[in-house]
Formats: structure tokens, sequence, C-alpha cells
């Protein structure tokens, strides 16, 4: 059963390993996945699990990696300590993943070579169909239940907590005691079958150990989910969309917490969410929407930001507050629709023809995919314009470890907007007149009930009383007070998050999903007496104090994940005189990143 | 002959209405000088200049406040016209193709709100087409009238959509394709309010708006407006010679306001009223031997059908379901409008926050 010599045992990693399933997509390993993620997690053990599947409903192979580590550093490893292995059609190649020392688990129906096997890793055959057999003589039920042989297999070999791992399963399969019991079965099947065929000192090679009270102030959530939530708690009353991965569940969670939380005391609904025909008219409806005075929000991924180019134009130019939530996936065109990448950012930056340009903000972690809700909607109407919030399919999908963040009591910035009352009292009004002499002019609504308060919207030329207009001069001081409104925009989004703890002139500076790594990475730097500051950004426009951030460091590695440096495009346009400082270090294979990649290019030879 | 007044307009006879009609007040006291816009950079003798005061008329007659009504459009010559009609209402001169979803993201914000779309043939038939059909599949409350002359006027004349296969451009050129019938089409699909009418009919246009303007979903106005300019020629079939010689009515219409009387001097049994809710009534009279039924959706496809076949240019109201539910009602909307929500409604409570959070582990 063993079919290499065993390894002589290293230190027992407590709390520190990958472990990586291998499966065949639709063969029901993501709630079995979840649970082991999740156990580990109640353990109190910092923890997170990714899914690398496929495009595909039923066949093709997928991959879901859990991490966990004492410090917290639970991004992507290319490295993984336990390997199971179910797929035939990967087990070859999955071998490649398993670090030096690492256990190897497959389907004992995986036909593999000896002489393919590697010899520095300890391969074990397991037999998932025997084993399922035992477990129920349900034909049906077998495939499913060779899932949760895997989770008692490794619920032995880094010893979780029994009672954790039982209750962990009731709550991820419900009120089904039927189900719960087959697949608790299954479980100690899997769990027997490595207390009796795996020799002691293996069990003793990457152990979990409960930490009491260790994620009490933390969830474990992906992106979509809390991104839902804070659209709801940001003030959403209207979403149009139109399915496309990775963003769809933004959408279907959001119709899930509207259908407990915004019922009227009628019993009727205080939001409107609609599926569209197609992105063209998703963002449409949503742009006539927030025109009308609602806080409105589509969400979509790449093809479909494509379609959205023109509306998002006549957003800007109209000075129309919208909101799209964008999940980044790898491009271009249909691409890789389920791998990850940060590749839309420079298109979204100045998405449409014509000098667009808009609003961005980069959420890293599950609370600013929440908070990033109300935020968005607050920059939309206060600067009457697009706001795009870029997250991507590996902060979007994922299981992320998140610090519990509190209630949010922020009131609701809506911006310069009419009342009759407000029209009496002024006596006057122009739609694009800037009285306040900060490029943000006010708006009524319609319905108004006022006869001052009508103007008539148009992407064309258009004077400071929304009349249309060639005239040279009018339209050139209409585009430079957009400019002005631009400028001032800078005091109005997120400050970038700064770590400037050590005395050195060289940092790394990341976005989104590629700060999951930092931590890490600073630590492998410090490791190597290599000291650097951080800066994540959390918009575009920059802030003044990214400027800051940027004069006081010689080197900055731009770490992204996208071929052409698209960030970097976007600080060299800011701040062409600090071109020579960046270094980019690009990633862009479609898995998320990891902290070694990092490292290595910064330092290629040492190889750290 | 005979004279009939019908139980509808006794009430509506008051000495009040009388004097108001006389005043050139309506019954929200707003003279028709209230409904127009600005002054039209349309040619000289464009279908749309006449659409225009048609809709002006029928919504001062009506009594709509402007201040609750929206215009909105996509692009093209006929986009334009919201510009020209009702200063007081807001306005959305929107993109190509996008009025219908941009729209319904207006109306389903604010139900209060009465969207007046106004469109043209390029804008609706071809680079709008899905949204128009989709915005007839979830019956958007809009009165959508499609000022349709088969060209693409801004570009100066290209072939539309709805250009009859073989009909003639300007320079001689012949549309080799076949035309796309907006009415058959949304028939098809079973929008709840199918007409069409001539640009220069005002006495069919100003009864079919002042209808629409009562009807809660999508209401379509298919007017076939002639371009002056590019499709005014021997051999186009929009043009005002080929409209009127080809233009057959389906029926005679006649709208009578609620403080108007109802007089109504038709053969019995030649002419049909129907009473709508808030005292208006619209008379329909039949033309040939048989009166069109426009609660039957067969018989208004077959009308048009048989029109076709006889190279005619039917006109007239084809279709109405007033029972028909529409958008807002299916997304069981708070009866407030969703922009007046308040923080307070929109924001859950801090003991749902905590539970939620609570439960991600």
């Amino acid at each position: 059963m063993i079919s290499s010599e065993p390894v002589r045992m290293k230190e027992n990693r407590v709390n520190d390993f990958t472990v990586q399933i291998a499966t065949i997509n639709g063969s029901g390993s993501q709630s079995a996945n979840q649970i082991l993620v999740r156990t580990l997690f109640r353990m109190g053990i910092p923890v997170g699990g990714k899914n690398l599947f496929p495009s595909n409903i039923q066949g093709l192979p997928t991959w879901f990696t859990i991490r966990a580590h004492p410090e917290g550093f639970v991004g992507r490893k290319n490295e993984q300590d336990i390997v199971i292995t179910l797929n035939p059609s990967t087990a070859l190649s999955d071998q490649k993943f398993v670090s030096s020392n690492g256990l190897f688990l497959y389907n004992s129906e995986c036909a593999l070579p000896s002489h393919k096997m590697r010899s520095d890793i300890i391969s074990i055959s397991i037999p998932f169909r025997q084993l399922s057999q035992e477990a129920t003589e349900s034909v049906k039920a077998r495939k499913l239940l060779q899932n949760m042989i895997y989770v008692g297999l490794i619920a032995q070999i880094l010893q979780l907590k029994w009672e954790v791992l039982e209750q962990t399963v009731r709550d991820q399969l419900g009120n089904k005691a039927e189900l719960i019991q087959s697949n608790l079965k299954a479980i100690t099947i899997g769990l027997n079958w490595a207390k009796q065929n795996l020799p002691s000192e293996f069990l003793n090679k990457f152990t979990a150990k409960e930490v009491p009270e260790g994620n009490d102030q933390y969830v474990l959530i992906d992106g979509n989910t809390t991104a839902a939530l804070g659209l709801i708690y940001g003030g959403c009353t209207f979403a149009s969309w139109y399915p496309i991965t990775p963003s769809s569940s933004v959408m279907e969670n959001l119709a899930g917490f509207s259908q407990k939380w915004r019922k009227d005391k009628a019993g009727h609904s205080t939001l409107a969410i609609i599926q569209a025909e197609d992105e063209l008219a998703a963002v449409a409806m949503a742009l006539g929407a927030g025109w009308t005075g609602a806080r409105a929000v589509t969400a979509t991924s790449g093809p479909g930001l494509s379609l959205m180019a023109e509306t998002a134009g006549l957003a800007y130019y109209a000075e129309i507050p919208l909101v799209i939530w964008e999940v980044q996936r790898a491009g271009p065109s249909t691409g890789l629709p389920t791998r990850t990448q940060q590749s839309d950012v420079l298109f979204a930056a100045k998405l449409s023809h014509g000098d667009s340009k808009h609003i961005l903000l980069f959420p890293s972690n599950p609370e600013e995919h929440f908070s990033f809700g109300q935020v968005a909607f607050d920059l939309a109407e206060t600067l009457q314009t697009l706001v795009i919030v870029m997250s991507d399919l590996d902060l979007g999908m994922n299981f992320h470890r998140s610090k519990k963040w509190p209630y949010p009591t922020q009131p609701y910035a809506r911006g310069k907007v009419l009342s009759a009352d407000e029209l009496t009292l002024r006596g006057k009004f122009e739609r694009y007149s800037d009285v306040d002499n900060d490029g943000r002019t006010y708006r009524t609504l319609p319905g108004t009930e006022h006869p001052l308060a009508a103007y008539f919207t148009r992407g064309t030329g258009h004077d400071e009383q929304s009349r249309y207009s060639e005239d040279p001069e009018v339209y050139r001081t209409n585009l430079d007070r957009l400019n002005k409104k631009w400028e001032n925009a800078k005091k109005w989004v997120p400050q970038p998050q700064i770590s400037q703890t050590h005395d050195t002139d060289s940092a790394i500076l990341c976005y989104g999903s590629t700060d999951i790594i930092i931590n890490e990475v600073l630590n492998l730097l410090a490791q190597q007496n290599l000291k650097m500051n951080s800066i994540c950004l959390k918009s575009y426009p920059f802030p003044r104090s990214v400027e800051e951030f940027i004069s006081q460091h010689q080197t900055i590695y731009v770490v992204e994940q996208n071929r052409d440096a698209q960030m970097k495009t976007l600080l060299t346009e800011e701040y062409p005189q600090y071109t020579t400082r960046f270094k980019s270090i690009l990633c862009y294979d479609g898995w998320p990143i990891t902290a070694h990649f990092v490292t290595q290019n910064i330092f290629p030879k040492k190889g750290i | 002959m005979i004279k009939q007044k019908s139980e509808a307009s006794i009430e509506s006879t008051s000495s009040e209405s009388t004097q108001i009609i006389k005043s050139n007040l309506n019954k929200i006291n707003l003279s028709q000088s209230d409904y127009v816009g600005g002054k039209s950079t349309l040619c000289t003798g464009c279908g749309h200049d006449s659409v225009t005061q048609q809709i002006i008329k029928a919504y001062f007659q009506s009594g709509v406040n402007p201040f609750q009504v929206v215009k909105i459009s996509g692009i093209g010559c006929s986009s334009k016209t919201p510009a020209y009609l009702m200063n007081q209402a807001h306005g959305f001169n929107t993109i190509h193709g996008r009025m219908a979803p941009i729209a319904t993201g207006v109306k389903v914000a604010n139900h209060h709100l009465q969207i007046l779309g106004i469109s043209g043939d390029g804008d609706t038939a071809s680079i709008g087409l899905g949204s128009f059909i989709h915005m007839i599949r979830r019956n958007l409350p809009i009165i959508y009238i499609v000022e349709n002359n088969g060209v693409y006027g801004l570009t100066k004349g290209q072939f539309s959509a709805t250009a009859d296969a073989e009909s003639i451009k300007k320079g001689g050129e012949r549309n080799l394709f076949t035309a796309i019938d907006l009415c058959s089409l949304a028939l098809e699909l079973g929008c709840s309010f199918v007409a069409r009418s001539f640009s220069g009919d005002s006495k069919q246009l100003v009864p079919l708006i002042d209808a629409a303007i009562r009807h809660n979903g999508t209401a379509l106005i298919d007017v076939i407006s002639p371009c002056i300019t590019f499709a005014n020629h021997e051999g186009s079939t929009k043009s005002y010679d080929a409209v009127k010689s080809h233009n057959h009515h389906l029926q005679e219409l006649g709208f009578v306001q609620p403080q108007e009387p109802l007089l109504v001097d038709y053969e019995e049994g030649s002419y049909q009223t129907v009473k709508l809710v808030d005292g208006s009534v619209l008379i329909l009279k039949k033309i040939e031997s048989h009166l069109h039924d426009i609660t039957d959706l067969q018989a208004a496809k077959n009308a048009l059908n048989n029109s076709k076949q006889k190279n005619e240019i039917l006109t007239g109201l084809f279709y109405w379901n007033q029972n028909c539910t529409h958008l807002i009602d299916r997304l069981h909307l708070s009866s407030t409008p969703l922009v007046q929500l308040t923080e307070k409604e929109l924001r859950p409570k801090e003991e749902d926050f905590h539970q939620t959070l609570s439960q991600w582990k």
C-alpha cells in the first residue's frame, strides 16, 4: 500500500500545512471541502480555502486547496503537504504539487506506473470505491460519499476534533437526519481506514491543534456574499444584472438577503432586482434608476464590462450616479472564466470612448467587500458619477478569514440633490452650474413638484442649463469642470493601507487580492534581512497619501495579477516623475498569486 | 342616426368642467402652452414635428401633471423630439437603442412617474430590438411612440429595418430585405396595447395617445412619420403620398375626456365605447361591415396579416388588454417609490447584522 520507502519523519507541523484535493467537477466535492475548511476554522486555526475549478458543469478536473498557518498566512502555496486525488485523469500530474516529504493519497483506481512515482514523497493508494461500498448500499450515493471518505482520512491525519467536525457536518447538511447519518458514517469509515492502515508516525506529521477562541473575532466567508450584504446595508434599492461567472453569486446572495431584510410592513420589497436580457440593458437599467434617485448597482465580469462601456461614458458625462460591481476573471475575450486575474484595471479606469475616466475601488478582503457597498454608493451620489468596484474571482468566490467588523452607522451621503422647498429658497437652478466651485453640481430628481425642477439630461454637448450646445468654449469648460471634480474626488476616495515601519527605501505596492499574500512576502523578506514597507491601494484616482508614500521610496515593487502592468501604467501616468522607481511583479496564469512568486521575483537568484 | 349621452358623461358635464374647457385650461388648471417645449431643430415639414404637436395636445387634454412625467428617448431624429414638448417634465435623451432599459430603471425606481418614450425605427427595430422585445415581455408601464420613417435620417438616409423590401432609397438603391413590422412583433409578444397611426392624422393619433395615457402597461404606438428629406420620393413606401394612398383605417377613433359631454351620433351597432376608470371614453367606430374587437388578440393579428397581403398600411387601435399585470405589480414593490425610502427603512438592524456574521464560520 505504501509505494515508496517511508521517509524519515521531520518535525510535527502544528496548524501549518496545505491540503489539496483533486476531484472531478460535478462530483459533489464542494460540501466535503467546505466541511474541512470550516472545521479547521471552528477549531480556531487561521485558514483559507480556494476552489480552482473549470468552466464546466460536470466532468473536468477541479481542485480545492486549504492552507492553515499560525500567523494567518493563508494565501495559495504551490507546494501541498497533503494531496488527495480522486481523479484518475490528473493523478500523475497531481504528484507535482506534493511538497518534499509530503503525502500523496490517490484513488486506487488510478493506474500509476511505479517508475513515474516520485520517491521523495509518501504515496498511498486509497480504495475509495471499496470504502464507499461499505458506507452505503445505494449505488447513486456512493459517488457522493467518496468525498466524505476523504474527509475522514484527513480528519485522522490532521487529528481534527471530532465534536467540531460532527457539528460542522450537521450545519452544512441542514436538517436532513438521514443524510447526516450516512455522511458521518462515511467519514468514520475513512477515519478508521486511516487509523488502521497508515503508519503511526505518519499521523503526527501535520496536526490541527485547537486554538481556544482563536477565530471568535473572525468570519470565514467569500467576498461575493459580503458584497451582497454590504449593498443591502449600503442602501441599495435597485439592482439589475445579467448572469456571468464569477459575479453571479453577488446578485444571487443579494436576492437572498433581500427576501430576509428588504420587506416593508406590508411585505413588499424595498429592493428591486431585475435579471436583464444582456449587460447592455443591465447597466442601462441601473443608470435609469440612478438618474431617478435610487441607489442602483449592476454586477458583472470582464466580457459584461465590455458591453457596459457606452453607458459608462454617459454616466461620466451626464453625471449620473451608478455603481458597477466587477468581479474580474482571466481575459482577454472569454479567457478563463473560472480563473482569477486583475486584468480589467486599465479598461475599467477609462471605460468608454472619449475622455472618460471612472472612480475605481479595490477591496482586498471580505470586510471591504462589505464596507465598499456603502462607500461606492456614497461616492457615486456625492460625485454624481460611475464608481466601479474591482473585486476578482479569488476574493469573490473563495473562502477568506476576515476580522469581524462593526455595524455600520455612517449616514448615507446622498450628494447635492435639491428638493422643491430648496428650489423655492434658491429661486434658480442650473443643472451643471458649478455654484460651489468644487466641480460638483446640483441635481433634482424627476417627480419634484416645482416649476424650476425639470431639466433635460443628454449625452450630447450641453451647457450649464443642460441645453444642447456645440459651442467650443462651453464644451471645453464643461470637460475642465469634470476634471476639477476628478481632482476633488481624491479627497473623498478611500485611503490606501500603509505599513511604513521600516527605515528603508524599498517598498511593495499591492491592491485587491494581491494583498492576501503581502504579509507573508514581507515575512519571507525579513527572514533574508530585507526590510520593506508596503502600501495597499484602495482606490483610483490615487489620494495624495499615495504620492507621499512613493516619494519616500526609491524602489517600489508593484505586484499585480495581469500581464501588462496595468496599475503601474496608471501610476506612471499620474506620477511621471517617479516612473523609474516602479518595478513590476506580474502573475497572470489564472491561479491566485503565491508569496514565493513575489519573493522569487525580488530575489531571482536566492530562490526564497 | 341617434344622439346619445352616456352615463359617464352625465357626471362630467358639470358647469365647472365646462367652464374650464371654455377658459382653455385643463382639469389641473394648465393651458396648452404649459405643455410645449423648445424649438424644433428638425427639417421643415418633418413628420416628427406633427407627432410632437399631437402629443402636446393629448397630454394637455388629458390633464397630465408634467412634473410627474419623464420624457425619454434613444438616439436619432425622433429621439430629439422630447426636447420640443413639456418643458416642465424631466427629460432624458439617452443612448442608441437603450431607451427601453433606461426607462425600466426610471419607472421601477419611482413607479409614480409616467413614462413617455419616443424612439425611432433605427433605435427600436435595429440596435434596440432586443431591449424592445424584453420590455414588452416585462410589460413595462410606458407610452412607447415609434416615429417610424424607414430611414436613418441623422446619418443621411440609409435604410432602416422597417423599410419595406424593394422600396427605393433616394439615390435609387433598392432595399434587399424584408421589413420588421413592430406592431406584428408586439402582438406576437402579447404587448398589452398596440396601435399604429400616421403623423399627419391628428384625428386618429390624438385619441390613441389619450387612450395610451390611461393604459397601465406597455402602450406601443407605431407612428408612420415621413422623412421629408430622405424618404419622401417616389418608390419610398413611407412617403406622404404612399402613406396617404395606402393608409387603411381599422376603425374611426374618438376620445372623450372626463369633463366633456359624450355626444355620439353614430348608428346603433356601428360603434363601441370603452369606458375608462377616470371617466373618459374611447369610441371606436366601424368602417366596413365588421367592427374590430380590440380585446381579441387573434383578431388583431389577422387584421394586420390581411392588410399586409392587400398591400395596405393598416392604422388604428389593434389590441388593448386593460386587465394586464405589469412589471411593477410583478416585482411586488413597496408602495412608497424606491427613491423615497430612507436610511431607516433600508439599513437592517444591528442585531441582524451580528447574527449574520456569527453564522459565517
